[in-house]
């Protein structure tokens, strides 16, 4: 008994003592988040990130053109029917999209929507706001990652 | 004293029908709670089998699961069917196609799995049509008909499509002999003029593509049921026949004079080198394979104008007859492909040939006759044994794997079961009522499931609750894992279920198709994305390029069709999600309900008829604003000006 004791106070000292290297406000808007995930059960990563395939920060360069037209091709052929760039439609609209959202969260949205709405506390607010469930297009990881490049395009522009 | 013995006399009585009252009750509760938790599947839990089952004269094959009885899905065959647009869709119709045109429904009667070393294989399944002669196969990773092919120079395709042990062949043969080839003669030149015929129709091994190879014309009697040989018979298949008498009218009692009928035992495997070597004489016949192809959800016809037919008597050693008793109905083949089994509805025994002593009896020639070319061979040779006391009217036999066998006995309404190698009857059990077809999992192939036999009962009477004079037909389930047989459960059927073949699940649910890919979709009228979503008109043709999607149509305002203008609607469901199907209906439409899958196309002719205001909508409610799912057609005069405009 003592030495649990003796051992639970290491472990908080040891987590006080990690905190208090970050600045004050990082340190808040990190508990927040542990706090806000620790109620849907996720990682900070998939508050942030989404739940699906994509399990840590992409490494993303410039606009890469040459698959930007193969996810507009995607996009036209299995997302066209419930989004449009500019106005409200089955789902939102999507030009903005990369300021809303991180990439890794774009293409979790993608490859695992049902999970995402069951799960996620961003994707369960869309289903109130839009009642449709957003669906898997049988769409591969990188015909999601070439989605993802048109809508870094998009707001390139 | 008297009113003493009086209550003494009551009381006896009181508790003795107490007693007999529990016993009659405990005796049916218990034996029937026990049966309940052996067909319970828990809520959302799976079955152990599928079991496809003929629906008769419905024209379909039904999809159960075994244990539970639960019926998941009718597959259109040879019927339409205005649920799904099976057979009213542009391009499905071809599949119903023949040489007497569109035959929109037919009789089915035998679903046969296929097989890769006489063990189910899950890759189709084949069902003949009686009526119309055919034969269709359907995909076992859809669920859905892929193709039919009509066989020619034949009437009443009864005996049929028994497959060969590794699929290489599926069987037909003629229940009605006809002119071969037609023709217009007096029906009481019946015994010069009508021929039956055996057909091979060759299964290419990975597409399972169907081809007609070849035909034996054989003597105008009834050939009714057949099985395919295995292991040592692999060569072989067996035909049953009836009416060697060669009637013409009442068969029932003309049909029944001779003491003994004939199981034709065909070398397959000879006759296909006869074939080869140019044996045979092509003559011309009329005949359509229809193949549906999936990528383009699209059926065709290919129109066929000759078939190659075998003549025993240029064919030495390619079919023979072994007698049979009476009017002999199924002919099975059991797992270890030495044993022959008829059943002859008139008869008093099963009589079980061997294949070894048929073997020799052809070796040695030993044979009691011959008719157009086709020797006999003597009973005595080629019996192995009789069962004795079989009950009345057995017809089909299936085997369990443990060296037992199951006939139905239709007169006396009952299955029985004996043993392979001393004949003897081991138990018998009830079946409500008059049993046609049985079924064991895998119980006419090398490896049977022998867990449950399922009885397919034409009659139910006071079996369910009345439905007026037309009631259903059944199933009962039957545990044979012990040494008596217990019936579990009893279900009704669609249609009439002939007969049925059963497959472990798990041989089939890893396959089962999900969607079909939007990427593959070839169809000529899909649409790939709603950009493309279109109204086009040529003449008094429109066609309307339709995208369906949760919760909306592509277009949904379209003005400028004319009254008496043929439209067709072509709807791509543009969905990649499992179990989103939409459905496709307008006002008026004189046609059938389109149900299209995620990633199919499906084409729907309407032709409307009065001027006014026509809305459509989706038929299968897909979504929280499925009522949403809507559109309107305007419908001018036919002299009109009005524009053809849609969004």
């Amino acid at each position: 008994m003592k030495k649990l004791f003796l051992i639970l106070t290491a472990v908080i000292i040891l987590l006080t003592a990690c905190g208090e290297k970050k600045s004050d406000a990082a340190s808040e808007e990190l508990a927040k988040k542990e706090k806000m995930a620790k109620l849907f059960g996720l990682t900070v990563f998939e508050l942030d990130n989404g739940i699906g395939p994509v399990k840590e920060k992409l490494t993303l360069g410039p606009v890469d053109t040459k698959i930007v037209e193969t996810g507009k091709k995607i996009f036209d052929i299995k997302c066209a029917q419930c989004h449009k760039l500019d106005e409200r439609y089955t789902g939102p609209a999507q030009r903005d999209l990369v300021k809303r959202r991180t990439p890794e969260y774009i293409m979790n949205m993608i490859l695992n929507p049902v999970d995402m709405v069951a799960k996620h506390p961003e994707a369960k607010k869309m289903f109130a706001q839009y009642p449709t469930q957003m669906t898997f297009q049988n769409v591969t990881y990188e015909d999601a990652r070439n989605l993802l490049e048109y809508f870094r395009s998009l707001n390139n522009k | 004293m008297k009113k003493k013995n009086l209550i003494i006399v009551l009381v006896a009585v009181f508790g003795l029908s107490a007693i007999l009252y529990n016993c009659s009750n405990s005796g049916s509760s218990d034996n029937f709670s026990d049966a309940a938790s052996k067909v319970y599947v828990a809520p959302g839990t799976h079955d152990e089998f599928y079991a496809f089952m003929s629906g008769g004269f419905s024209g379909q094959v039904s999809v159960y699961g075994l244990p539970s009885g639960r019926l998941f899905k009718v597959i259109s065959v040879f019927s339409q069917n205005p649920e799904t647009g099976y057979g009213y869709s542009e391009e499905s119709k071809p599949l119903l196609n023949t040489s007497l045109g569109f035959i929109p429904w037919d009789d089915a009667h035998h679903p046969v799995l296929s097989k890769t070393n006489g063990e189910q294989d899950g890759k189709w399944l084949f069902i003949n049509g009686n009526n119309t002669p055919r034969v269709a196969r359907i995909d076992l990773s859809t669920f859905e008909t892929v193709e039919t092919i009509e066989i020619p120079n034949s009437a009443g395709n009864h005996g049929s499509p028994f497959v060969t042990e590794n699929t290489e062949y599926v069987v037909a043969s003629t229940r009605f002999s006809v002119p071969v080839p037609q023709k217009d003669v007096p029906i009481s030149s019946y015994k010069e003029n009508f021929k039956g015929t055996i057909s091979y129709i060759k299964v290419d091994k990975n597409s399972g593509d169907m081809n007609l190879a070849f035909q034996i014309v054989v003597p105008g009697f009834n050939y009714d049921l057949a099985h395919s040989g295995k292991g040592p018979s692999h060569d072989w298949s067996f035909f049953t026949s009836y009416n060697s008498e060669q009637a013409n009218t009442l068969l029932e009692v003309n049909a029944s004079q001779n003491d003994k009928d004939f199981i034709a035992a065909v070398n397959w495997k000879q006759a296909e080198k006869y074939a080869a070597e140019g044996k045979g004489k092509r003559i011309s016949a009329e005949y359509c394979d229809n193949n549906y192809d999936e990528n383009a959800h699209k059926a065709t016809t290919k129109k066929l104008n000759d078939v190659l037919v075998l003549n025993p008597k240029d064919c030495p050693g390619m079919i023979y007859y072994i007698p049979i008793p009476k009017s002999p109905h199924g002919v099975d083949v059991d797992p270890s492909g030495e044993y022959i089994v008829g059943g002859g509805k008139l008869a008093a025994v099963i009589p079980v040939h061997s294949f070894s002593k048929m073997i020799k009896a052809i070796e040695s020639k030993d044979f009691v006759g011959e008719i157009d070319g086709i020797p006999i061979l003597k009973y005595e040779s080629v019996i192995a044994g009789e069962v004795q006391n079989p009950g009345l009217g057995p017809l089909h036999t299936e085997f369990d794997g443990n060296g037992y066998a199951y006939t139905s006995a239709f007169l006396s309404s009952e299955i029985v079961k004996w043993k392979l190698g001393t004949w003897e009857v081991v138990d018998r059990i009830p079946a409500y009522y008059s049993i046609g077809h049985l079924m064991i999992p895998g119980g006419d192939s090398k490896k049977p499931w022998g867990k449950y036999v399922v009885a397919l009962n034409k009659i139910t009477k006071d079996r369910y609750l009345p439905t007026g004079p037309e009631l259903t037909q059944s199933a009962q389930l039957i545990d044979i894992s012990g040494d008596k047989m217990k019936l579990l459960l009893d279900f009704p059927t669609v249609g009439e279920p002939h007969y049925a073949q059963a497959i472990p699940a798990d041989m089939l649910e890893k396959n089962s198709k999900k969607i079909y890919a939007l990427e593959k979709n070839k169809n000529p009228f899909s649409i790939h994305g709603e950009k493309e979503a279109r109204v086009t008109r040529s003449g008094n043709e429109v066609h309307v390029y339709l995208s369906a999607t949760r919760s909306h149509f592509k277009p949904d305002n379209i003005e400028g069709i004319k009254v008496g203008d043929k439209v067709y609607f072509h709807i791509t469901n543009l969905e990649q999600d499992w179990d989103i199907p939409h459905g496709f209906t307008i006002k008026g439409l004189n046609n059938a309900e389109m149900l299209i899958m995620p990633g199919q196309t499906k084409s729907v002719l309407w032709t409307p008829t009065k001027e006014g205001i026509y809305p459509f909508y989706c038929t299968d409610f897909c979504s929280a604003l499925h009522q949403e799912m809507q559109g309107y057609v305007r419908v001018s005069s036919a002299s009109s000006q009005t524009k053809l405009i849609f969004n």
